[in-house]
């Protein structure tokens, strides 16, 4: 059996609450795994992290460099292609540092490559198989990845359920001298926080959310009506900030806020992994959308198949009386 | 500066209600509409954009079948100077990995100092950029929604988590996926693509790019799709029937009784 490695996401000495998730998805490649956590960093934070994945992982290799402070995935792509053993299956969270480090590092490991794992089947032989998604999510497919060469995957966020068992005691082991050349062409500068906005949509408690159902920006005004006649503030998903039809402060999702309303209406939002990944806090959740297929409809509380150009509006005028 | 832009032909989730076929090896491709990926649209207009700056061309290329031609054409009419078709029966079936190899062959036969894709395209696996990049040795930056110019090095800007930006500055050559938002892309308008209906777009075959065909295709393919199929769910919502008005009645209830609505 393969040996299993989990790239471990970390800030301020907190392992990611990903980590956990790592944990349980290599269990479910195999149930008796010794997976070892991989930890990259610098000074007392790393410390602090190498102990919080001790408690999730039987081993735990920490590489302490000056150049791995801040998580360039360039740098980070070097490292690993230097330590991780020919053969290995890598689980990595499909997070923004994943979608940047991990499919180049496959080609640098000659393995496999699996993107936005949800879930893991079973594993025969050298086949792995695990579940993905395609066209917005609209699609579920079953995905064999031959692991005879090893194996990089990237799992969803908040797919895989930490298993609820004892806290282990893993053993951590200093790595870095292990580490050679980490110069790279990519030099990380700084991070430039996002711009607060006019209103913030994260203290609502009642948010009227808008998707790409609402087709134009002159229909803007409509979402404003409802939410103005609720007492609700207007949020919206990606592709309306894309559009520059709403600031980006009103964006919900894990590239934009993350709210915690009591109420959230979905309006002609298909519902895709990164908007839902901005919700928290299990809001009583109404969907309305013409497609009833949307994946909006899964999480849903309440679905209503309606074109919202057409529902809002009636909505508003029967709560305004 | 030479920028070479690697688009993809894609039913558009926007305007398809995507449905599985009953055998699970296909969703249901008849009466879908098709469009350039949304990523890589943008990924041209910043091409453009920086071209008109700094002068050089915009090469779009395209790995597909005959069909894929109109993407390309019109990502021509919305600016770019060349397409590329690369098409052979034996890039079928290739798998990201595949892709990126036969990707790698078309950037060797050019002189290129930027390389751009979208940042992910129907299948979501955001993946092809990278491993061009590796497979090239070129740096790579993901997500991008920034590009200032510079001499041999370019600033760009990531977008990362919560909607903060990571700052890098890369060498060129260097590989970039772009990320939507980045920029406002140009309207196509019909007008537009019958000025490039007669320009002439190459088609490079495997062997025209040297790429082996036993290391593309889905011999060569260590992901492959078994099926696609639906999912048990959960119950999922209570979908609300009747009439608008009762939808509306229903949903006003409900509200109330939420705290949504005082």
């Amino acid at each position: 059996m393969a040996q299993i490695f989990a790239y471990i996401t970390h800030k301020g000495g907190a392992v990611d609450d990903t980590a956990a998730e790592l944990a349980a998805a290599a269990q479910k490649i195999d149930a008796a795994a010794q997976v070892t956590a991989i930890v990259v960093g610098a000074g007392a934070d790393l410390d602090a992290a190498c102990q919080g994945a001790a408690k999730l992982f039987a081993q735990v290799w920490k590489f302490d460099n000056a150049a791995l402070a801040y998580p360039n995935g360039e740098v980070v792509r070097k490292l690993l292609s230097q330590v991780v053993p020919a053969g290995s299956i890598l689980l990595v969270p499909h997070d923004t540092f994943g979608m940047d480090m991990a499919p180049g590092l496959s080609i640098k490991l000659d393995a496999a490559y699996a993107a936005d794992v949800v879930a893991i089947e079973s594993l025969s032989g050298t086949e792995l198989k695990v579940v993905r998604q395609e066209f917005a999510g609209m699609a579920h497919t079953h995905i064999a990845v031959d692991i005879a060469k090893g194996a990089v995957l990237t799992l969803r966020p908040g797919s895989f359920q930490p298993e609820k068992g004892a806290e282990l005691a893993g053993t951590v082991s200093d790595k870095s001298g292990d580490a050679g050349d980490l110069g790279t062409k990519r030099r990380y500068l700084e991070t430039v926080e996002a711009e607060m906005g006019d209103v913030d949509i994260t203290k609502a408690d009642v948010l009227v959310s808008v998707g790409r159902g609402i087709e134009d920006q002159d229909n803007i005004g409509v979402a404003e009506e409802l939410a103005e006649a609720m007492g609700a503030v207007v949020s919206c998903s990606r592709p309306i900030v894309d559009a520059k039809w709403l600031e980006k402060s009103r964006q919900v999702g894990t590239s934009g806020k993350t709210v915690k309303p009591k109420v959230y209406l979905a309006m002609g939002i298909s519902g895709s992994f990164q908007h839902l990944g901005g919700i928290k806090g299990s809001p009583f959740i109404v969907a309305v959308n013409k497609n009833p297929k949307a994946p909006i409809f899964q999480v849903a509380d309440i679905g209503i198949v309606e074109n919202i150009l057409e529902f809002m509006p009636a909505l508003t005028e029967k709560i305004s009386g | 500066m030479e920028i070479l832009v690697c688009v993809k032909r894609v039913p558009d989730t926007a305007e398809n209600e995507i449905a599985i076929k009953s055998d699970g090896t296909d969703i249901q491709r008849d009466d879908l509409v098709y469009s350039v990926n949304e990523w890589d649209n943008y990924a041209v207009e910043e091409a453009i954009q920086i071209r008109d700056k700094v002068g050089g061309s915009v090469t779009v290329v395209t790995v597909g079948d005959s069909e894929a031609e109109e993407v390309l054409r019109r990502q021509m009419a919305m600016g770019a100077d060349n397409g590329i078709l690369l098409a052979d029966d034996a890039f079928e079936g290739s798998d990201g990995r595949g892709i990126a190899a036969i990707l790698k062959a078309v950037v060797a036969k050019g002189k290129y100092d930027l390389v751009l894709t979208g940042a992910q395209a129907d299948d979501g696996a955001a993946q092809v950029g990278g491993m061009l990049a590796a497979m090239l040795d070129w740096p790579y930056a993901s997500l991008v929604n920034k590009i200032d110019t510079g001499d041999k090095s370019l600033k760009i800007g990531r977008e990362i988590e919560g909607g903060n930006q990571e700052m890098n500055e890369i060498d060129l050559p260097c590989v970039l996926s772009i990320q939507t938002g980045i920029n406002e892309p140009r309207y196509v308008g019909i007008r537009g693509i019958r000025k490039v209906a007669s320009i002439e777009i190459p088609t490079y075959a495997a062997a025209d790019l040297g790429v082996a065909a036993d290391a593309v295709g889905p011999a060569a393919a260590r992901v492959k799709r078994v099926d696609y199929f639906t999912p048990e769910m959960g119950a999922g919502a209570e979908i609300l029937e009747g009439s608008m008005e009762e939808k509306i009645d229903k949903l006003i209830e409900l509200l109330k009784a939420k705290g949504g609505l005082k």
